[in-house]
């Protein structure tokens, strides 16, 4: 019965903070009910005894919205409503109820035809993690792995773009450098 | 799920909430008098014997002062804001095995409300999301001083992460375990099987990051008082301040508990004696905050970083790979 009230409960929770997020205009109730959905998410995970990937779950999108909490802050005044230039309300309404009937088809099929089996049985004796341990290693190593070598690449990428004076080091200079640095910079503004 | 264990982890529940709430004001009291001792100075000394009643004079004062919401501010995020403070603090509480199980009236109570078995991950998740009060109240203030704290707070957020996890990666490898319970009794043989003396790298590492965790001095960056005023506090006023303070100190609480229980073999073997050990490591832990408080200098926001991406973190990675090495051969 609790998991039943904690289910509806959370599901519920997390839809209606995701339609804020899509529907409000105001940059910060946005990216602060797609923090909270997210997180909401993870009690699915609680729900369901996963509790690595619940843990995870919250860690992650934690970290990657408060990305996105940056960039907001560089890009908009985060504390005014901004003015949406409003489509169609009609076909906004009805790509989006489609989108999601397709969604839960595509997922509900397999089940509705009672061919479900897991591909991965539970290990016995082998806590949580070790599971998601034991298949990322063994079946989804091609995948993980390839995962890592992306996340190098826009590593490598993301210091390539940003990393235009690597040589420079405002933190190791001290301030007769800092100074002169500036001054060079104040000469060609006025040049 | 029978009844007896829903009662007795109600009343668990409401026994840390408690606690920890009183704690947290009289950890006001500590801060201030050892801060004063240590300036040579008597600290407060009017309300009470030794000011011991300060604390109770500064909580009527917080709830009973008038909650301004200034104009301009996003009103629903702003009051938002220090709930998600208090609440996390609360919550990273729920897996943290505060003392060793104990017999009650013939009843075994087991001092945790939640013993999931990945504690160390849930807590360190939650602790992290606790840093989303700082900013949202920065930047639903409307004001400068409090949005320049909320960018410091992200680049907090982004930098200590990364330490805190790699840093506790080795010590994990070793115990094989999330939980901090098998933490404890891995090094439940006596002060030669504690994890810092396998692990001295780690266990510095995460103390600095615990550091930057909880906001405190070193990198008291977010809220730094004499470059932006009280950052994301600035607007806040009466007890929507008092939940961001409360939080502060509940977290410094519960991290000054997190790390004797990784690192300093928690409480032992679960007699008295080592409950008693368990309350001591984390009363030094905790006056450790209030000592770097009262002797370092804070740093820069640049500075941390630095220290965070180009020192901390390297040094945690080879730590990783040397443990593994070891592990291997």
């Amino acid at each position: 019965m609790f998991e039943a009230i904690a289910f509806y409960l959370f599901a519920f929770l997390t839809i209606v903070m995701f339609y804020i997020t899509v529907t409000t205009s105001q940059a910060l109730h946005a990216l602060t009910a797609l923090a909270a959905g997210m997180i909401l998410i993870s009690a699915f995970f609680f729900i369901l005894g996963a509790d690595f990937l619940g843990a995870v779950q919250i860690i992650v999108y934690s970290g990657a919205v408060m990305a996105l909490y940056a960039f907001g802050m560089m890009f908009f005044d985060t504390t005014r409503e901004l003015k949406e230039k409003k489509g169609n309300n009609a076909i906004i309404v009805g790509l989006s109820i489609i989108a999601a009937v397709l969604v839960v088809v595509i997922f509900a099929a397999p089940m509705v035809s009672t061919n479900m089996a897991a591909h991965y049985p539970m290990v016995a004796d082998a806590g949580n993690t070790q599971e998601v341990g034991i298949v990322l290693f063994t079946k989804y190593l091609v995948p993980f792995e390839l995962a890592a070598v992306m996340l190098l690449v826009a590593m490598v990428a993301g210091i390539v773009l940003a990393g235009k004076k690597m040589d420079l080091s405002l933190t190791l200079m001290d301030e007769a450098e800092i100074q002169q640095i500036k001054d060079e910079q104040n000469k060609k503004v006025l040049s | 799920m029978d009844t007896a264990y829903l009662i007795e982890t109600v009343i668990k529940i409401v026994v840390i909430l408690l606690v920890f709430s009183a704690l947290a004001g009289i950890g006001t009291y500590f801060e201030r008098k050892v801060l004063a001792f240590m300036q040579r100075r008597l600290g407060p000394m009017n309300v009470g014997p030794y000011g011991l009643l300060q604390v109770a004079a500064d909580g009527i004062k917080l709830f009973t002062k008038e909650d301004i919401i200034p104009a301009n501010v996003v009103t629903r995020i702003f009051k938002i804001a220090p709930v998600i403070t208090a609440a996390t603090a609360f919550l990273a509480a729920a897996a943290i095995p505060f003392l060793p199980q104990f017999t009650l009236f013939g009843y075994t109570v087991h001092p945790i409300v939640a013993d999931v078995n990945i504690g160390i991950l849930y807590i360190l998740g939650i602790m992290g999301v606790g840093l989303y009060g700082p900013l949202l109240g920065g930047m639903a203030s409307a004001n400068k001083f409090a949005l320049l704290s909320a960018a410091r707070a992200a680049a907090v957020f982004i930098s200590y992460e990364v330490v805190t996890g790699l840093s506790i990666l080795a010590p994990i490898m070793m115990v094989g375990s999330l939980s901090l319970i098998d933490f404890n009794n891995y090094q439940a043989g006596g002060i030669g099987d504690w994890i810092i003396w396998s692990q001295p790298v780690a266990f510095i590492l995460f103390w600095i990051a615990a550091f930057a965790e909880t906001g405190r001095t070193p990198f008291h960056l977010i809220a730094n008082d004499h470059e932006i005023i009280d950052g994301f506090g600035t607007e806040y006023s009466g007890m929507r301040w008092g939940l961001f303070f409360i939080g502060e100190y509940a977290n410094m609480f519960f991290i000054s508990f997190v790390i004797p229980l990784l690192f300093l073999g928690g409480y032992g073997d679960g007699s008295f004696l080592g409950a008693l050990a368990l309350l001591g490591k984390m009363a030094f832990f905790f006056f450790f905050f209030l000592w770097t408080r009262a002797a370092w200098p804070d740093i820069r926001p640049d500075q941390l970083m630095w220290l965070c991406w180009k020192v901390l973190m390297p040094l945690a990675v080879i730590n990783v790979v040397i443990t593994g090495f070891v592990m291997m051969f």
